[in-house]
């Protein structure tokens, strides 16, 4: 299976989520990852999408999702041209002996402790997946109690936008 | 200027009758009554009160394969909307241009599972174009021209508007023309230069080529088009089931329907072909059987208005996004001056494709049990009613054999369910198609199974004096579901047996049935009634016609590839395969 990130710029729309969402469940795409937010465009909303191909190709993707009324764009975000961000909170366990341990990982990996109680920790921590994905193996010796993860955030590198050329 | 202040109910009247719609198929309930008011007194649209909603979104249907031109349907909320949803799955299948409108409870009650509320918009969302809720009586004239705009534009499809009680009952300013602002719809209709160039190309050098001719050039209205293609290219010519009547089939380059009913030339064309000039059409699995072994010493020139359906199933080797009447328009412009000094090759392609043709014309066998055969019944229908008339299908035996049988000569006069295969199109889509064109003759070809499903629109037919021909090709069972019990489930019939025959229980006897609905009922059970029947019931228009025919439920649809497995496999009659290397 390939992984392959897109960037869709959408009208912000009732019921635009159902249709993302319906259309890969029912044309048989898989999605990794899905994240919703703002662009700087009022009305327009920018979804971040990993999807995993198996079979059909990428292209059936991006073109049935071109079909959506409120999509105005699909972008393949290529991983040497774009900026990729997870963005995670961990609660792990610590204790008087462990502490220094966990903490010197969050230095190490450039996270932030948000919240300190005496018997756990809330870490913060972003980066791209696979350094997410590390940490997590070097904080689960301590007990991971709690974890959350956004979907992957990605953006083009370079000074272009990808609203650029769509709005007149 | 002063902006006159509507109800959003009048609103919708006034803005369907300022988009051009002249007819209307519904029936209300309480979501949609303010609507219903208005309309009673609009000169503009004529609205066709149905008996259920299937039938008014078939009918819709019907009105628009028929004519070219936007179907509207209408119905309340909940049950009434949930209705629609079989014609609108059809319509999207189809790519059928339809505008169904829903009443949807005060937008305060929506989502507290009050009476009557379904979430339509949710619901249809897999099977519309697009779909729109609408809450505020100033958003209704924008998003009607929105929604008529989506639905006949590009590929057409369903678009279906869900619109509050409360926002037909408030009233708001009334602005017209609104502004229509979709960023995100912008059909592609002119195709790119370079790649009628390159098609040009591939169909200079190729020896077999066949021009696979689908449903969109009748949307698209590229019949003409494609006439002056297919004479500057030579090429053989073969029509899907949604594209009989596209190419004439008086002509001598048309092989017929290709697929799993389809003509043993028209197959073997496909399979042996080196170029598929594919216009309008989408490699649907009918069409190809098992996708690995169709066609494969193939290029493929992919003509289509929906870009999604270029590589969805075949690679193309040029692809060509636009609406086919301009590709074919700027192909024909550009063959034109390639084809001057030099014409493709295919004499020997020609003299394989009539060594076919003669060896293996559409035929049937007469049955030996006494009863019609079907496939003489609906060639006559076909004869006697000639290429001016409109003929819809059901789905089933009855409808391959109203394909192969009877003799299409311009598009718009073949109606059927084509992608979805729902029993039950024909006769509300024969009613559409009566009502939207009222001088033609419009014959309802329909299974007893079908029939049973949607015949309560013979009512409404008597009522609105929209005299329809129903022809039932009544073989007493579910004919296709038992042809493929005889051939893969050892004849085991399980569940098949309508009890509709003359020799079983004729439940319902359909003349009775006719008579009740105030329809002239007609029975035909010997060959020498069949002519007579048909021309009386073609000079019958003061009412709908009904002719029960009964036929023999032991006949078969052939030729057949079966399903899932090569074209290769196609099979002339039971056990009968052609020989297509010429060794007999």
């Amino acid at each position: 299976m390939s992984r392959h990130v897109l960037s869709l710029l959408v009208e912000d729309k009732p019921g635009l989520l159902t249709r993302v969402g319906g259309l890969f469940a029912r044309r048989g795409f898989n999605i990794e990852s899905l994240a919703v937010g703002i662009s700087e465009i009022p009305g327009l909303s920018r979804i971040t999408v990993v999807v995993g191909v198996e079979g059909a190709p990428l292209e059936q993707v991006t073109k049935q999702l071109n079909k959506l009324i409120n999509v105005i764009k699909v972008v393949e975000l290529e991983p040497e041209q774009a900026v990729q961000r997870d963005h995670m909170l961990i609660k792990v366990r610590t204790d008087a002996t462990t502490r220094g341990q966990v903490l010197e990982a969050v230095t190490l990996f450039r996270a932030r402790v948000i919240d300190v109680v005496s018997d756990a920790l809330i870490i913060e921590v972003t980066g791209d997946t696979a350094k997410c994905a590390a940490f997590i193996k070097v904080l689960e010796p301590f007990g991971i109690k709690e974890l959350v993860q956004s979907g992957v955030l990605a953006m083009g590198r370079g000074s272009k936008s990808i609203t650029e050329k769509v709005l007149k | 200027m002063t902006t006159e202040i509507l109800t959003g109910a009048q609103a919708i009247i006034r803005s369907l009758e300022l988009l051009g719609i002249e007819h209307i198929f519904g029936l209300p309930g309480g979501a949609i009554l303010p609507t219903y008011d208005p309309l009673m007194d609009s000169k503009k649209i004529r609205h066709i009160l149905v008996r259920h909603e299937q039938g008014a979104g078939h009918a819709a249907e019907g009105y628009a394969s028929a004519t070219g031109k936007l179907g509207v349907c209408i119905a309340t909320s909940g049950p009434g909307a949930t209705n629609l949803v079989t014609a609108i799955a059809d319509a999207h299948m189809d790519s059928v241009p339809l505008l169904a409108i829903t009443g949807q409870v005060g937008s305060t009650l929506i989502g507290t599972d009050a009476f009557q509320e379904a979430d339509i918009v949710g619901i249809t969302m897999p099977i519309t174009k697009h779909s729109f809720l609408v809450t505020k009586p100033e958003d209704i004239p924008e998003v009607l021209a929105s929604a008529v705009l989506i639905a006949t534009t590009g590929r057409p499809g369903p678009v279906l508007v869900d619109i509050t009680k409360d926002a037909q009952n408030k009233k708001a300013p009334f602005v017209w023309p609104p502004k229509v602002d979709l960023p995100g719809y912008k059909p592609v209709t002119k195709p790119h230069g370079k790649q009628i160039q390159a098609a040009a190309q591939l169909i200079l050098e190729s020896k077999r080529p066949v021009l696979y001719v689908g449903g969109g050039i009748i949307r698209s209205g590229a019949n003409k088009e494609l006439l002056a293609l297919a004479e500057l290219i030579g090429a053989p010519v073969v029509t899907t089931l949604m594209a009989r009547g596209a190419f004439p089939d008086s002509h001598h380059q048309n092989l017929g329907m290709p697929g799993m009913h389809g003509t043993v030339p028209a197959v073997t064309a496909l399979q042996k072909s080196d170029l598929l000039i594919t216009l309008g059409a989408r490699f649907d699995d009918r069409v190809t059987g098992d996708t690995k072994s169709f066609a494969v010493g193939a290029k493929v020139i992919h003509v289509d208005v929906d870009p999604a359906e270029i590589g969805k199933i075949r690679f193309a080797d040029v692809p060509i996004v636009g609406d086919a009447r301009e590709v074919i328009t700027e192909l024909n412009a550009e063959l034109k001056t390639v084809l001057a000094t030099k014409k493709p090759d295919i004499a020997e392609w020609w003299q394989f494709l009539d060594g076919l043709i003669e060896r293996y014309p559409l035929g049937y066998t007469h049955v030996e049990d006494g009863k019609l055969s079907p496939q003489h019944v609906i060639e006559r229908i076909g004869a006697l009613s000639g290429p001016e008339a409109i003929y819809a299908a059901g789905v089933g035996q009855h409808q391959m054999w109203s394909a192969q049988f009877i003799k299409y000569e311009r598009p718009n006069s073949w109606l059927n369910s084509g992608g979805a295969g729902t029993m039950g199109y024909s006769v509300p889509a024969a009613m559409g198609a009566k009502v939207g064109q009222p001088d033609r003759l419009v014959w309802a070809i329909d299974g007893d199974g079908c029939f049973q499903m949607t015949n309560q629109e013979l009512a409404t037919c008597t009522i609105n004096n929209i005299p329809i021909k129903v022809a039932i090709i009544n073989n007493s069972s579910l004919g296709m579901v038992r042809q493929w019990q005889t051939l893969f489930y050892n004849e085991r019939y399980s569940n098949t047996d309508l009890h509709t025959g003359t020799d079983a229980l004729m439940i319902p006897d359909f003349v009775k049935l006719a008579d009740a609905y105030g329809c002239l009922g007609i029975r035909v059970e010997k060959e020498e009634e069949i002519d007579a029947a048909i021309k009386l019931a073609i000079e019958t228009n003061d009412r709908p016609v009904v002719i029960d025919f009964i036929v023999s439920r032991d006949a078969m649809v052939w030729p057949m590839v079966s399903a899932g497995v090569s074209n290769d496999e196609v099979k002339y009659a039971r056990d009968a395969a052609p020989v297509w290397d010429g060794e007999e």
